[in-house]
């Protein structure tokens, strides 16, 4: 065994390069965490084990170490010009203490990455983007900068943690004395956790309500142990890699590298409500629109296994009999209980209810085309 | 943890010779590195297979892993238990989680796998080159 059908080959592998370790990486160590290179980053990939990881912030509450995550800030007059040109999405209707979803685009309207952006003030955009992208990102937007913005690649001088689930409030609310309640969805501010100033965010990559919170690396040990035992009555459990996987799958949502690259668009990935025309032009505006006149070459699609079987990244899809895409993502959903994936296919076999199949080491798995996303939390 | 009437091998597998049936399985190594498993695809009974040759799939949340046969034979069982727990690999993978029963070509093939203390002197090895 452990030789993976779906491995990718690992280019930097560990003895040439050395992994990059957020502050929190002797406090994994220590807690028996599975490790793995993820990005260039050795994070946790589980603790207790995916499923219960999983179903810990579906029904309860899980923190997350995702310091790995790149930050990226823009200042000055021409900030909110810069993120207009690299971003798809409408940043001038963010207000102060508002963020939103959006992709960095390239002059083919395809991804660089994708990133949360929050607006700080007028003259101060607050990116935060993928792990393994983050460098990239910077020299990207630095390349277009013609705005006369400073642009700062500060991901050094963050940590974050995710607390999500059901009842990730009432275990932050005993340790902070912000207003979560007024904070809505996708709106952050600023206030002590644990006597620690942070940036508080209503936001998350689990389908769940939660929080992610923004800090300077030096207090992690204290925010992660204070956390946890605040959390220990509510049965929170640290979460890896692993969970915030199928956590996000369930929830419907991409994944650069799976669901999109600089290969994929907006269009193509379902993602057109972060994409605003009418702000154009902005980098790569020209080639969506043509592609909005020309039409889509593929469209991501969920699908749900009609067996037992697992439809993983880069399976075939086919369709008749023929291979007519790939799988993005898959795996078995541990909250639904279903196995589950996204995929590729083409334009017009994208409707619900199609029947598709899984080429699965060259045999054939029924599957079926579902609306995304899968999961939604109950309101 | 590893029997001691157990054969391993590298690839983390494991065989109990009763006469000529040897019952195999995973390791507890190999299902701590899985982790959840959640299906287990077997091959059908009376199946001809070789030495070294994949005899079926484990596949867990995150990824799935080929099973390569410890020795060569003759399928005379698979473990029924397994097609709705297959979670008994993590709990129990020396025992009830066992994986398939097989008719053995040649019984002298088991000497040429690793006993007990031999397997746990490699998987420290391994333990050791992944932390590294």
């Amino acid at each position: 065994m452990f030789r993976r059908f779906n491995e990718k080959p690992s280019v930097n592998t560990s003895a040439t390069v050395e992994l990059r370790k957020t502050a929190l990486n002797s406090v994994h160590r220590r807690l028996g965490a599975k490790m793995v290179n993820f990005g260039g980053w050795d994070m946790p990939l589980e603790y207790s084990g995916i499923i219960a990881e999983h179903q810990a912030v579906r029904t309860r509450a899980g923190l997350f170490d995702v310091s790995h995550m790149g930050e990226l800030e823009i200042h000055g007059p021409g900030a909110l010009q810069l993120v207009q040109w690299v971003s798809c999405n409408n940043a001038a209707k963010l207000n102060v203490g508002q963020a939103h979803y959006s992709g960095l685009m390239t002059s083919r309207g395809t991804f660089v990455d994708d990133l949360l952006v929050h607006k700080m003030s007028d003259t101060h955009y607050l990116l935060c983007v993928n792990a393994g992208n983050q460098d990239d990102d910077f020299q990207h937007i630095v390349a277009n900068n013609k705005f006369d913005a400073a642009v700062e690649n500060s991901g050094p001088r963050y940590s974050q943690l995710a607390i999500q689930g059901p009842r990730a409030t009432e275990i932050l609310r005993q340790l902070t004395p912000a207003p979560l309640d007024s904070i809505r969805y996708y709106h952050f501010t600023f206030g002590k956790v644990s006597g620690v100033d942070c940036l508080i965010a209503r936001t998350g990559y689990t389908g769940e309500d939660g929080f992610e919170i923004y800090f300077a690396p030096e207090h992690s040990d204290k925010l992660w142990n204070d956390l946890m035992q605040a959390g220990a009555a509510a049965g929170m459990i640290p979460c890896g890699l692993g969970a915030r996987n199928t956590l996000r799958l369930e929830a419907g949502m991409c994944l650069y590298g799976h669901e999109i690259d600089d290969t994929t668009t907006p269009w193509a990935a379902g993602l057109a409500w972060i994409c605003k025309m009418e702000k154009a032009p902005f980098l790569g505006s020209d080639a969506l629109a043509q592609q909005k006149q020309t039409g889509l070459p593929r469209k991501l699609v969920g699908f749900e296994m009609l067996d037992k079987r697992i439809g993983r990244d880069g399976y075939p899809v086919l369709i008749g009999g023929q291979e007519a895409g790939r799988v993005t993502s898959g795996c078995p959903a541990p909250f639904l209980k279903k196995n589950i994936g996204m995929a590729y296919v083409p334009p017009n076999s994208t409707a619900v209810g199609t029947e598709i199949e899984i080429s699965i080491r060259g045999q054939a798995a029924p599957a079926r085309i579902v609306a995304l996303p899968f999961y939604k939390r109950p309101q | 943890m590893y029997p001691a009437d157990y054969r391993y091998t590298k690839d983390h597998e494991w065989i109990k010779l009763q006469g000529d049936i040897g019952t195999i399985g995973i390791t507890d190594y190999a299902q701590q590195e899985l982790g959840d498993v959640v299906f287990v695809e077997l091959p059908k009974v009376k199946a001809k297979i070789s030495a070294g040759k994949s005899l079926g799939s484990v596949e867990s949340v995150k990824a799935v892993s080929e099973i390569y046969s410890p020795v060569s034979g003759e399928v005379t069982e698979t473990n029924p238990l397994l097609i709705d727990a297959p979670e008994k690999i993590n709990t129990d993978p020396h025992n009830t989680a066992w994986l398939i029963k097989l008719k053995l070509a040649d019984p002298k093939e088991v000497a040429a796998l690793m006993d007990a203390t031999a397997y746990q002197a490699y998987i420290a090895e391994q333990a050791k080159e992944h932390s590294a």
